[in-house]
């Protein structure tokens, strides 16, 4: 980016100076990001750096196809600086749910980015855009929502996709797509477009791919699929805290039954986190909180393209074509989504039932141990 | 002789709204209200598993997330005959609650408190003078004149940027804000100190649900298992939390957003004779505490109030052919019956076919369909829903709680009854249910520990999850209260598919166009005779629409694209 566009705008570090925040905390917030963007940890500094001399960025933010779980999502952003930096220390200058303006002014507020910063903004989008009748089916201010990206795509540095809507088309895209609901990279092929699927993606996610872009001026490095590898390269099954309950083949068999209470395996009950690349497992969602197989329910796989007909929420991935056994799991995620990432062990059954067996040794042995504690 | 103006995009809502307005002599003459996005959901959900359909309806809307997902799980269970067990009754009961509490103060701060707090005035405020005002009026720690200054010092710098970001073009100065700069301040305090708190509250969905927005329902209860001798299941940490979470919502209600809520209002007396509208009210009632098929013991009593007469509750019945219709006279849709027929939603039918001016244009078709949004109406009768209504409903149905808040409310602010019928009775009854809310929910949390305590762990009735256990043909219909009104889901369900789902939605009763006969929905109804002193800055406008809190996502939505007309069948039994 160039400085000399913006020569008055105070840097974050004076920002975050001004909100009474020490160096001390800054440095804090600059490690916490640096380690969600996946850096070496040598490059807190270089982060801080970038934090310090570059001015503030103008971000365009629009509105589609979409029920506004992206922006709700954003705002749960757990660390008070990124909440803070993120909602006004970049400049939202359009955010048609938060902004103050209405109507004519707000279109005003549009145009007057786009125009003193062409080139330099990034546009956020929320939301598909429908192709379908010529696009009446979303209409801002009398024009179409294809038009519309068009005129603000044009000048922007870069394209984030928030959400499954944006980047594969999310609900209003299953079939039958009755309003030819289209993603944003099938419209606009000339931008970099990040990806940051998910209904909705992680807050703290949706901080780390802007605080990224903002530090570096490049975008994070994506995948095959357009998506930061920083969030998206790791299957909730791979990382999940259950996964050892997996390979022991040990798996809930119906919602709160016994298996269910001891935090077995979901995968039976349709668990999609063996095809679904996501962090959920990891960052968790809501500050850490939980993530939905946490709290007892399979994944749906809401990151991945077209998870709306990928079968049915409490279908077993067996049910799926071409699968027969739980073991196929492993390679039902490269399959399905012709992600190669290296050689990814596959699980023999058979090991599976031995390690199951073993855990039942070990459950009887604790429990002979609580009777002797007891007697 | 009256001008028209438009205004779209109105910000700072859920969605996609346009209102165009007649403007005569400094008031508001004419007005219409246009929803101009579609997704056309539920032809999606046509010959989907039934048990799948929360998760797709909960994408309706992010803003009132969860409660299409109840209302979903709900409707295949009357389908289905389905009785819940009472811990998940309790543990819906508590995320509908924390839904309500997150979902009323964000609207309060960051979506309708800058058409009465002006921000740029606020730093004009005396810190000192502002932190002695706000320890009269709260408790709440946050209020040294330092505290104050900061936020002060902040803004200004912030504003000396030159990049105004979000506050950018916002009609600040507007001879309509009549607030003194030391409440702006305060004002402008805690709309940054509620963007830091709304985060903390849903963590009770996820603790229950995984995440938010959209957590996870489960047809036949909840998926999250109890057990107290595990780490990773609803054990005593994790009620621990939820209990902090729910007395931290109760703390912020009662010590921030009450008394801001009545702080502002008591500047804005006027509005309480602005823009009431219709003087119909519809509730469908919820928050059960003897099942959800005991609608008398709700803690929101459902009815209907007609002209104003609280004196008056009439029942409501959703299963009845006469009741509740949905009209498109003005909207973007065909009947095969013609378009002047009004539908009950089991024989709901229609196509899309929008047949407004081709964009880009300067205005609507007003006289002709201008909206992709259906009329509902009730008996005929045009109906407004949301907080205002329930909270009337629960007076009119003399429940001693809502009595005692909303007396209280009318004490304090030395205005009459009637007040209620306005744009700040609406925005005041959000607050006043926040209160009763906050604390419901943390009497059904209580009685969750209690039923556990008493060895009752039970959070799901599997035993009719097996579609193979399903009768051929089944027949649902649910409700709940959503944040901005009655909500409603029916569902025909035929060889363990959907055969047929429909959804009436709050904000399509109030933001609707007319129906058959000419007659206003509520935003309409509302607008007129709202003063605009300057036309080319409608904040009056603003004021009004967002007093309703319009989620424009929710309220649209398509029937059936071939037109079947579905039957309604007596197996039902009303």
């Amino acid at each position: 980016m160039n400085n000399e566009i913006i020569p008055k705008q105070p840097t974050y570090y004076e920002e975050v100076q001004r909100k009474g925040y020490s160096r001390r905390d800054f440095v804090k917030f600059v490690s916490l990001m640096t380690a969600f963007i996946g850096l070496e940890q040598s490059a807190i500094g270089k982060v801080a750096k970038a934090l310090e001399t570059k001015p503030r960025m103008p971000v365009i933010w629009l509105h589609f196809q979409e029920c506004t779980c992206c922006s709700e999502s954003f705002i749960r952003s757990s660390h008070p600086i990124v909440a803070d930096i993120l909602l006004d220390k970049i400049s939202l200058d359009y955010s048609e749910t938060l902004m103050a303006a209405s109507g004519t002014q707000a279109e005003a507020a549009l145009k007057n980015t786009m125009t003193k910063y062409k080139g330099q903004y990034i546009l956020c989008v929320e939301g598909s855009v429908p192709l379908g009748a010529d696009g009446v089916y979303c209409m801002i201010g009398g024009k179409t929502s294809l038009q519309i990206l068009h005129e603000v795509a044009e000048g922007a540095a870069a394209i984030i996709a928030w959400g499954s809507c944006a980047s594969n088309g999310c609900v209003q895209s299953a079939k039958p797509n009755p309003t030819q609901a289209t993603p944003i990279h099938k419209i606009i092929t000339n931008k970099p477009i990040i990806k940051v699927p998910g209904c909705p993606p992680i807050g703290e996610v949706m901080a780390g791919v802007i605080v990224h872009y903002l530090t570096f001026g490049v975008i994070p490095e994506l995948d095959r699929l357009g998506r930061p590898k920083a969030f998206y390269n790791k299957r909730v099954h791979d990382t999940c805290y259950r996964r050892p309950f997996y390979d022991a083949g040990l798996f809930v068999e119906s919602f709160d039954d016994e298996n269910a209470k001891k935090g077995y395996c979901l995968y039976k009950m349709g668990c999609k986190g063996p095809t679904t690349y996501n962090a959920c497992a990891v960052t968790k969602w809501n500050g850490g909180t939980s993530f939905p197989i946490q709290a007892g329910h399979p994944c749906i796989g809401c990151s991945e393209a077209n998870f709306w007909d990928n079968g049915r929420l409490y279908e077993r991935g067996s049910s799926f074509a071409g699968f027969g056994i739980e073991a196929d799991a492993d390679t039902l995620g490269k399959v399905a989504l012709g992600v190669t990432l290296g050689a990814v062990a596959v699980h023999a059954v058979a090991t599976n039932f031995g390690k199951s067996k073993t855990i039942h040794e070990h459950q009887a042995e604790g429990n002979e141990s609580e009777h002797e504690l007891e007697s | 002789m009256s001008k028209r103006i438009v205004v779209d995009p109105i910000t700072r809502i859920e969605g996609h709204l346009r209102i165009e307005a007649d403007i005569e002599n400094g008031k508001i003459k004419d007005a219409y209200s246009s929803g101009t996005m579609v997704r056309l959901l539920e032809e999606i959900l046509q010959g989907r598993d039934p048990r799948d359909a929360w998760a797709f309806v909960g994408r309706v809307c992010g803003v009132c997330t969860s409660i299409h997902s109840l209302t979903s799980v709900r409707c295949v269970e009357d389908a289905l005959d389905i009785t819940i067990p009472p811990n998940a009754e309790l543990v819906r009961n508590i995320m509908f609650c924390t839904q309500y509490i997150h979902d009323h103060v964000v609207h309060f701060y960051h979506l309708h408190a800058m058409d009465w707090v002006d921000v740029v005035n606020a730093l004009k405020a005396d810190p000192k003078k502002t932190s002695e005002l706000a320890q009269s009026i709260s408790h709440w720690p946050k209020s040294s004149p330092g505290y104050f200054s900061d936020i002060q010092t902040r803004i200004k710098k912030f504003v000396a940027s030159g990049q105004l970001g979000i506050f950018s073009n916002g009609y600040w100065g507007h001879k309509a804000y009549k607030l003194p700069a030391e409440v702006n301040l305060i004002g402008l305090a805690h709309y940054l100190e509620a963007l830091e708190w709304q985060k903390e509250i849903v963590k009770v969905h996820a603790i229950f649900g995984g995440k938010n927005p959209h957590p996870n329902y489960l047809v036949g209860g909840m998926a999250c298992a109890i057990n107290l001798d595990d780490v990773s299941m609803i054990n005593a940490e994790r009620l621990a939390y939820v209990g902090q979470l729910l007395q931290d919502g109760k703390d912020f209600v009662e010590q921030v957003y009450i008394p801001d809520l009545m702080a502002i209002a008591s500047f804005y007396k006027d509005w309480g004779a602005i823009g009431g509208g219709l003087g119909n009210y519809l509730v469908y009632g919820d928050l059960p505490t003897n099942g959800y098929r005991d609608p008398s013991a709700y803690k929101f009593p459902g009815g209907a109030i007609l002209n104003k007469d609280v004196s008056k509750i009439y029942d409501v019945d959703l299963r009845k052919d006469d009741e509740v219709q949905e009209f498109i006279t003005h909207s973007w849709y065909e009947y095969a019956g013609g378009d002047d027929k009004g539908l009950h939603p089991w024989k709901g039918e229609s196509k899309v076919k929008y047949s407004g001016p081709k964009p880009p244009f300067d205005h609507l078709e007003t006289d002709k369909k201008y909206s992709y949004l259906k009329t509902p109406r009730w008996k005929g009768h045009a109906m407004e829903v949301g907080p205002l209504a329930r909270v009337l409903v629960g007076y009119g149905r003399g429940r001693p709680e809502f009595k005692e808040v909303v007396d209280k409310a009318l004490k304090d602010l030395n205005v009459p009854i009637t007040a209620l019928f306005s744009t700040l009775g609406r925005t005041a009854a959000r607050g006043l249910e926040s209160s009763l809310t906050a604390q419901w929910g943390l009497d059904f949390y209580n009685q969750l520990l209690a039923n556990i305590k008493a060895g009752d762990t039970r959070m799901a009735e599997m035993s009719k999850f097996d579609p193979a256990t399903w009768p051929k043909s089944a027949f649902g219909v649910a409700h709940t209260e959503a944040p901005r009104g009655a909500l409603g889901h029916w569902i025909n369900i035929q060889d363990e598919k959907i055969a047929n789902y429909q959804l009436v939605v709050p904000t399509t009763w109030n933001a609707s166009p007319r129906d058959s006969k000419g007659g206003m929905s509520a935003y309409e109804a509302a607008l007129i005779d709202t003063p605009v002193a300057d036309e080319t800055q409608p904040l009056e406008i603003l004021r009004t629409i967002h007093s309703f809190d319009p989620c424009m996502a929710c309220s649209v939505h398509l029937y059936d694209e071939e037109g079947k007309t579905i039957n309604r069948v007596s197996v039902l039994g009303d």
